[in-house]
């Protein structure tokens, strides 16, 4: 079973969002994506300053299996990206929530982290993918 | 409903991810496949390989028809006790499937891929001449064990053959009791594959086990072969291409130009034609993965598709084998990879020997 932190926010595309004290939003891929995924062995990074819509592309995780797109989960621009990630892809596997965090935000609308799902809903999402 | 191997229960117990590969209930992985595929190159882990056929060939002519059957001359095993990797033809030179032939004492083995094993056996029945018969082994099993300390890990459950094996010569196998121990591989790595009773597989599973050699999935064995430059049969190589367009030139007996196989004519004509198309090795020169399927590009235009793709754990580059145009004779080419044009190289194969880049 996948580990869902009750603190996040998720989009049914596998992302995580969390809302710092800042007012920035940090995403990721959850747990139950990496283990799908597999192996992450490339990460193609948005880049700094654009300005991205929710549910549109941000950036791709490539694993031993497939290629993933990353859609970015609320509406921002981006302030910024987890470049380890590029020398350490492994990253996203071992610490998805932590150090394997993707990019940050800087939310245009904070508004629409209250559209995506709360844990409960994403473990119905991931539950229903296993089957 | 998928079939199972008789070490279905090791893998579950080792922790895999099990995955439908050609209707058999396969291991993917146990964890992490890139892991595994290190272990393999630097220290040493098993593969269950048991959903791959194994048919026993016997008759007095059966030398003669397997000298016909295949297009690697099975003369070329002097004596028992070695082996023989070939491709199997169609008339047309197509490839039917790639196995290894094994020349037993008065007898011969086909080890032969579980993906073609119907098309297979259906082919060489229809084949049949004279006292030949075919019998198939599904009360065996194979397990594949890989890697620079495969031998010294493995010493004690070898045993009293355990030096034996290890004088073995590439190709070489012996038999003692109900075990099969052939030194060859699909790593690149030195290692043997042992095959034996089903029934007796678990019990050999855990012992390797025990001797630290890890378990590794189908995943890990797709990098390791490709590193190795080893052709996936059903990908690399398949009815619509001849030995010669799949880099296998090499597995073809020319002589004794005497011997008649199937699908000679066709490659002999093929060779005087000229070949249209080359397998050949490829590696991204930015950071990414190829894969299957992607299209290569030459001065604007398409010259060929990828036949494999990965992440090379050893290089930690994307690498491939492709099937280009063979009047391309550049070496730096270009892949379309989501739209976007990367440049690719050339690379002579193997991309990995022996734990080491090539």
């Amino acid at each position: 079973m996948s580990n869902i932190p009750a603190e996040l926010r998720y989009a049914a595309t596998h992302e995580w969002a969390r809302l710092e004290e800042d007012g920035t939003v940090t995403v990721g891929i959850t747990d139950h994506a990496q283990g799908a995924l597999g192996d992450v062995v490339f990460v193609e990074l948005p880049e700094l300053d654009i300005d991205i819509q929710a549910g549109t592309e941000a950036g791709v995780v490539e694993s031993v299996k497939a290629a993933s797109d990353i859609y970015a989960p609320v509406s921002g621009t981006v302030i910024a990206v987890n470049e380890a990630l590029e020398e350490a892809p492994e990253t996203i596997n071992e610490d998805p929530y932590g150090s394997g965090w993707f990019f940050k935000l800087r939310p245009s609308d904070t508004a629409e982290l209250e559209e995506l799902l709360d844990s409960e809903g994403y473990g119905e999402v991931a539950e229903k993918e296993s089957h | 409903m998928t079939e199972r191997t008789a070490l279905y229960a090791e893998h579950l117990a080792a922790g895999a991810k099990m995955v439908d590969f050609h209707g058999w209930d396969m291991p993917l992985h146990y964890g992490s496949q890139v892991e595994e595929h290190h272990v393999v190159r630097k220290v040493a882990g098993m593969f269950d390989v048991s959903h791959m056929t194994v048919v026993d060939i016997d008759g007095s002519e059966a030398g003669d028809w397997l000298r016909w059957l295949l297009a690697n001359d099975v003369a070329k095993l002097e004596r028992p006790g070695r082996a023989l990797y070939s491709a199997m033809l169609n008339d047309e030179g197509g490839t039917l499937d790639d196995l290894i032939v094994y020349r037993r004492d008065g007898s011969w083995r086909l080890v032969v891929n579980s993906a073609t094993r119907e098309a297979d056996l259906a082919w060489m029945g229809s084949k049949l001449r004279g006292d030949v018969t075919l019998t198939e082994r599904p009360d065996l099993a194979m397990i594949a064990v890989q890697g620079p300390a495969a031998f010294l890990r493995a010493a004690a459950w070898l045993g009293d053959t355990a030096e034996a094996v290890q004088g073995l010569k590439p190709f070489g196998f012996l038999e003692h009791g109900d075990r099969f121990i052939a030194r060859t591989g699909y790593t690149g790595e030195d290692g043997f594959e042992v095959i034996l009773p089903a029934k007796a597989a678990a019990v050999a599973w855990q012992a390797l086990l025990a001797a630290d050699i890890a378990p590794a999935g189908l995943g890990a064995r797709d990098t390791l072969r490709l590193e190795a430059g080893l052709n996936l049969y059903g990908q690399d190589m398949d009815e619509t291409a001849t030995p010669l367009e799949s880099n296998l030139a090499w597995t073809v007996a020319w002589k004794p130009a005497e011997r008649d196989f199937i699908g000679r004519g066709a490659l002999t004509q093929q060779r005087e034609r000229g070949v249209p198309r080359w397998l050949v090795g490829v590696k991204l020169e930015v950071r990414g993965v190829l894969r299957r399927g992607q299209q290569l590009y030459y001065d604007g235009r398409m010259v060929g598709e990828l036949t494999s793709g990965a992440f090379s754990p050893t290089l930690g580059a994307g690498i491939g084998l492709a099937r280009i145009a063979a009047d391309v004779d550049a070496a730096e080419l270009e892949v379309d990879m989501r739209g976007k044009a990367l440049p690719v190289s050339r690379v002579k194969l193997p991309f990995v020997r022996r734990g080491e880049r090539v």
